[in-house]
C-alpha cells in the first residue's frame, strides 16, 4: 500500500551478531536509503540492535492462518523425523 | 481449520481463539466491528502520542538546564516514535496513513483530552511526565497482553521506553518539592491542575463507558475504567505524600476494607466538554498539527520525486 507517506517497509533487527534478525515493526518510507535511516531512527534509540534489514512489505510473501492445518500437516505424522522415535539401548552414552 | 465456508464458523474460531488467550494476527479472519473498534482505539492511542508532543515541545527552549532539555527533547522524540509504532499497527488493519491523519485533522478521530490543557510553568512538565505517563503506562501495562498481536508488541516496545518518562518526571518534581518555598508551590499548583485531568485519562466510569463491554468480550481491555484509575490512586498516593504535597480532592481517603483509597468524583461536565472540542487547547493543537503537517507537504513531495528519480536511474542503467 502506497500514500502521501511512501510504501511500507518491514524493519528486522539483528541484536547481535550471529543472531536471527526479528521482525521489530514496520514503517514508511520512499526509498530503500530513507528506509534504513528511519528504521534507526524510530527502532533503535536505545540500541537494540547491530544491524537491520529492511523489506519492502509488498514482498513479503506470507501463508495463510485459515490454512495453518491443511498447510503444515504433512509434518504431523511424521515422528520418525524427532530424536525420540529412536530407542537406545540402556547404558548406552553420549548419544 | 476444517471449515471456513461461513461467518459462524469463522466467528466460532475466533471466539475459540480469544478464549486460549491467543493473539489475532493480521491476517486472521475478525469480526468486522473488532476491527472497527482497534482502528478507533489504535489511531486514538497514536493521534495522542503525536498531539501530546505539543505540550511538552512549548517547554524544549526554556528548559532550566541543558540536562533538562536533553532529557525532554529525548521525550517528546520518544512520543513522536510510539505515535508511529501506533500507527502502523493501525494500518496492518487495512486502514491507511493518509485516512488516520486526515481524521485526526478533520477532528473525525479523537486523542486523549488531557493534552488540550496548557503547561503554564516548568512544574507541569514534571508532572505531565510523572502523573500523564503514569496513567498511561497503567493503561499500556494492561495492553501489552491485548488480543491483537501487533497492538500488543507495540505496546512492549512502548512500556519499555515509557518508564524513563514517568521517571524523569518525578525526579523534576522531586528537585521542586524539596526546593525554594516558591518551588514547592509551583509543584503543588502543576499538582492541583493536573490531578484531575489525569484521573479522567481512564475514561467515564464502567457504568457510563458505552465501548467497554466489547472491549472486555475481545480481550482488548482487560481491565475496566474503573479498576485502573484505582489501581493509579492507590499507587501514586503515596508518591505525592513522599513530596510533602497533597492531591486536591477533600475526599480522598484511605478505605482500609478495600484496600485501596476513596477519592471524589472528577467533574464529568468537564471532561464531556472538553472531548467536544472545548477545552483550554483544543484548536491550539489541532492547528498546529495541522500546520505541521502542511509545512511537510514540500518534504514529502521531494522525497517522493527523489525516489521516482533514482528508480528510473537504475532501470536505465
Amino acid at each position: 500500500m502506497s500514500d502521501s507517506q511512501g510504501p511500507i517497509w518491514e524493519v528486522f533487527i539483528q541484536k547481535k551478531p550471529g543472531q536471527p534478525f526479528v521482525h521489530c515493526g514496520s514503517l514508511h518510507a520512499f526509498d530503500k536509503e530513507m528506509a534504513l535511516q528511519n528504521a534507526r531512527d524510530l527502532y533503535t534509540r536505545r540500541g537494540e540492535g547491530t544491524a537491520l534489514w529492511v523489506v519492502p512489505s509488498s514482498a513479503i510473501v506470507s501463508s495463510s492462518p485459515e490454512d495453518l492445518g491443511p498447510f503444515f500437516e504433512p509434518a504431523n505424522d511424521k515422528v520418525y523425523r524427532h530424536p525420540t522415535f529412536y530407542q537406545i539401548p540402556e547404558g548406552v552414552k553420549h548419544i | 481449520m476444517e471449515n471456513v465456508n461461513s461467518n459462524t464458523n469463522m466467528e466460532e474460531w475466533f471466539d475459540a481463539k480469544l478464549q486460549k488467550n491467543e493473539m489475532i494476527e493480521p491476517k486472521d479472519w475478525m469480526p468486522e466491528n473488532y476491527r472497527k473498534h482497534l482502528i478507533r482505539q489504535i489511531s486514538q492511542h497514536a493521534h495522542s502520542e503525536i498531539i501530546g508532543m505539543l505540550p511538552e515541545g512549548n517547554w524544549i527552549t526554556r528548559a532550566p538546564s541543558l540536562r533538562a532539555k536533553i532529557v525532554l527533547m529525548a521525550k517528546v522524540q520518544d512520543e513522536g516514535g510510539h505515535g508511529l509504532y501506533l500507527y502502523t499497527a493501525a494500518e496492518t488493519l487495512g486502514s491507511s496513513r493518509d485516512e488516520l491523519l486526515d481524521a485526526l485533522h478533520t477532528g473525525k478521530a479523537k486523542y486523549s483530552s488531557i493534552f488540550n490543557y496548557p503547561t503554564l510553568t516548568w512544574a507541569d512538565i514534571g508532572a505531565v511526565g510523572w502523573l500523564v505517563d503514569g496513567a498511561a503506562i497503567m493503561n499500556q501495562v494492561m495492553l501489552q497482553r491485548t488480543s491483537y498481536g501487533p497492538y500488543a508488541r507495540a505496546m512492549v516496545r512502548i512500556c519499555k521506553e515509557e518508564s524513563f518518562h514517568q521517571r524523569q518526571g518525578y525526579e523534576s518534581m522531586c528537585h521542586l518539592a524539596f526546593g525554594t518555598t516558591e518551588q514547592k508551590q509551583m509543584a503543588q499548583d502543576a499538582l492541583n491542575r493536573w490531578w484531575w485531568p489525569t484521573l479522567m485519562m481512564f475514561g467515564p466510569t464502567d457504568d457510563k463507558s458505552p465501548n467497554t463491554a466489547n472491549a472486555i468480550k475481545w480481550k482488548i481491555k482487560r481491565e475496566s475504567n474503573d479498576q485502573l484509575r484505582q489501581r493509579f490512586i492507590n499507587q501514586t498516593i503515596p508518591q505525592v505524600e513522599y513530596l510533602g504535597l497533597t492531591v486536591p480532592d477533600p475526599d480522598l481517603k484511605w478505605n482500609e476494607e478495600k484496600k485501596g483509597y476513596d477519592f471524589g468524583s472528577p467533574n464529568w461536565d468537564e471532561f464531556m466538554s472538553v472531548i467536544a472540542g472545548n477545552g483550554p487547547c483544543n484548536r491550539e493543537r489541532l492547528k498546529a498539527r495541522v500546520d505541521a503537517h502542511k509545512n511537510g507537504e514540500w518534504v514529502r513531495a521531494a522525497a517522493k520525486a527523489h525516489a521516482d528519480k533514482t528508480k528510473e536511474m537504475e532501470f536505465a542503467a
